[in-house]
């Protein structure tokens, strides 16, 4: 079976149990990353995430050790998960404490806890391999993950985790979102800060111990923060935001997985932070919202209306206009001659907008207060903006003026 | 300073324990690091008064109102609201901080940001109900932000960004309101806008509370003045308190005797 056919076949889960159960362990640790990911992307607390992923390392070897010594496998997952879990909240804890009581930065404190937990993880598995068990082989993977030989128990563990971290996430929504936009307001109507902080980087600890099987803990942070970062591109609410990150997070584990598990030498975690990645440069160069081609497309267009404002004022002024681009785009719209003067559409235009402006200099003089005055970007019509009963009461009122000139 | 009795405005002593107004702090010290940003400040704020804290940059205006709320810690002092601890009364409170305090990038519209004014009556788990956006788009008319219920608030002017955190505050129906610096680096209309909602929420009986920088408008705005530089130099009415002799001690040789003589001063 070729690579493609293979791919295929295991995206709809026809290529076997393994590689199904694979596929969707992934998909569902994804969805539970890319919605928790979400709140600490907007907490802008990434880093600490990836304290927390590389502090797991020693409960892993740690715990292999503890087993090994009564006698059991020593590769049983939930222990594993529960070791890694107390290691990588002892590094949370030490961050947290870190940054409180001493004037050291936040990143400092990563960077310590970060580097020694895992400095000593390292020692710890190289100490494993040196042991005479002869069963260590394997816990390496947790590097950068492995799905070869998943058991169900395995991908079962992982889909009640996720699953969990996906309530709790629903569950305190908005307390979150109050912490991570205002900390400060949000603790005088009661919400304890320091304790939502806590149950964030709780919830990216749930994710990053049952990602250890599949994605690994070096990358995890990846799988965590690119889907909410792919998701701010699409929207700018918080709730479809945790939404589109689940489902880019969900996506790109199920994508990948089935990759990985095509080709059984594709590591999986590098290949769903890569898949992930995918849907990140697709979102950042196309998303209608806040992608890059549309903010320029979008640029473009108010430049241009811009200069034709511009040019339509300077004709109806009489001034000479030397600017190429306003020049350029008079003349594709039929507003000058090829000589520069003013045809006939020209002249209309020209003093529709010069009206325009003296109708919002008497408007902004009647209703300084007005939010109309202040949703005006100084050139969309008037029309648009206000009711006919309002022009008409601007264009008397600039009657009155000419007549009292006069 | 280390009595137990605090002295009001009128001469009368208060006891801290028994007084019901909406704010008394006795000894109120706070401090980052070793240097001390407010040391032991007493005040008390009557019911229904509108009150200005003033001082120099740094005097520690806005921390003597994080203070007091809690949102810095406390190194020694006593606060009550409405006569009880912070955390008892914390409904009948609402803050509004400084506008540079949030990433304005945030994914919200201006709804959003008004609704999270009523986190607090909505609870954990139920949904937002129409009633809901209604009461938070009553809080957007009353500060003329009606028009842009749905914007994205990263595209909102410094004044209308300062009227949407007003709102948000209006929708916690506190009774006790305490804004940080919500006149610093807004338009004319924003300031009329401002003035106003604050005028009426003083006209239903509400206190408020704002730390303020420009001097030649507190007699307009204002009823009561809190001067603070580090230490509390003076507190009381506008007519007696707001002297040249007090804004002197408070600002140093930082406010010329020229600038002091523009004032409108009692």
């Amino acid at each position: 079976m070729s690579f493609i056919d293979y791919f295929l076949s295991a995206l709809f889960l026809q290529a076997g149990y393994n590689s199904a159960l694979v596929a969707i362990g992934a998909g569902l640790l994804g969805l539970s990353a890319g919605s928790a990911g979400a709140f600490i992307f907007l907490r802008k607390r990434a880093l600490v995430s990836d304290a927390i992923s590389h502090a797991t390392l020693p409960g892993v070897g740690l715990a292999f050790m503890i087993m090994v010594a009564f006698g059991s496998d020593g590769r049983w997952l939930p222990g594993l998960i529960i070791g890694s879990a107390i290691s990588s909240a002892i590094g949370l804890l030490m961050v947290e404490w870190i940054t409180r009581k001493t004037r050291l930065t936040e990143d400092a404190a990563i960077g310590a806890v970060l580097s020694v937990f895992f400095g000593f993880g390292i020692v710890l598995l190289t100490v494993i391999q040196t042991m005479s068990s002869g069963r260590q082989a394997g816990l390496e993977n947790f590097l950068l993950g492995s799905t070869a030989g998943m058991l169900i128990s395995e991908a079962a563990t992982i889909a009640v985790a996720g699953a969990l971290a996906a309530a709790f996430v629903f569950l305190l929504r908005r307390p979150m979102t109050l912490v991570a936009f205002d900390p400060e307001y949000a603790a005088t109507t009661g919400v304890n800060v320091r304790n939502i902080d806590l149950a964030m980087m709780g919830l990216a600890l749930i994710v990053t111990v049952i990602g250890l099987k599949i994605v690994g803990l070096i990358l995890i942070v990846a799988l965590l923060i690119i889907p909410p970062v792919t998701a701010r591109f699409w929207t700018n609410q918080v709730g479809p935001m945790i939404g589109i990150a689940a489902a880019v997070g969900g996506l790109s584990g199920y994508i990948g997985a089935v990759l990985s598990a095509a080709e059984a030498s594709l590591p999986t975690g590098p290949i769903i932070v890569l898949v992930a990645f995918g849907f990140f440069l697709i979102s950042a160069l196309f998303s209608p919202l806040r992608g890059g081609l549309a903010s320029a497309l979008r640029h473009q267009q108010f430049q241009r209306r811009v200069h034709r404002r511009q040019g339509l004022l300077s004709l109806a002024r009489r001034e000479p206009i030397y600017d190429g681009l306003t020049l350029r785009i008079l003349r594709r719209s039929g507003m000058i001659r090829r000589d520069g003067v003013a045809t006939a559409r020209g002249r209309i235009a020209a003093q529709k907008a010069a009206r325009d402006e003296a109708r919002w200099a008497i408007a902004r003089r009647m209703l300084p207060d007005d939010s109309v005055i202040e949703r005006y970007d100084g050139l969309t019509p008037i029309e648009q903006m206000m009711t006919p009963d309002q022009i008409a009461e601007i264009d008397r009122m600039i009657l009155a003026q000419q007549g009292a000139k006069a | 300073m280390s009595t137990a009795k605090l002295v009001a405005e009128s001469g009368k002593i208060v006891d801290v324990a028994t007084t019901d107004a909406p704010l008394t702090v006795r000894g109120l010290t706070v401090s980052y690091g070793n240097k001390p940003a407010v040391f032991s400040v007493d005040a008390s704020i009557p019911a229904g008064s509108m009150t200005a804290i003033i001082g120099p940059n740094g005097a520690g205006k806005s921390t003597f109102l994080k203070g007091t709320l809690g949102v810095v810690p406390r190194l020694s002092g006593e606060v009550r609201i409405f006569g009880k601890l912070f955390a008892e009364a914390r409904d009948r409170v609402a803050y509004v901080p400084q506008r540079a305090s949030v990433d304005w990038d945030f994914p919200a519209r201006v709804i959003d940001v008004v609704l999270m004014g009523l986190y607090g009556s909505v609870g954990l788990f139920r949904l937002w109900r129409s009633r809901h956006r209604e009461q938070a788009m009553e809080c957007l008319e009353r500060v003329g932000m009606a028009d842009f219920a749905d914007r994205q608030i990263g595209q909102l002017s410094g004044g209308q960004q300062q009227r949407v955190f007003l709102a948000r505050a209006l929708a916690q129906n506190a009774e006790f309101y305490l804004l940080d610096e919500p006149f610093a680096g807004v338009d004319a209309a924003t300031e009329r806008a401002i003035v106003s909602v604050l005028k009426e929420l003083k006209a239903e009986g509400r206190t408020v509370v704002c730390v303020h920088h420009d001097l030649s408008t507190v007699p307009e705005y204002f009823d009561r003045v809190l001067l603070i530089n580090v230490r509390r130099i003076a507190e009381g009415p506008v007519e007696t308190t707001f002297t040249a002799e007090n804004l002197q001690e408070t600002y140093g040789g930082r406010l010329a005797s020229a600038h002091i003589d523009e004032l409108h001063l009692a």
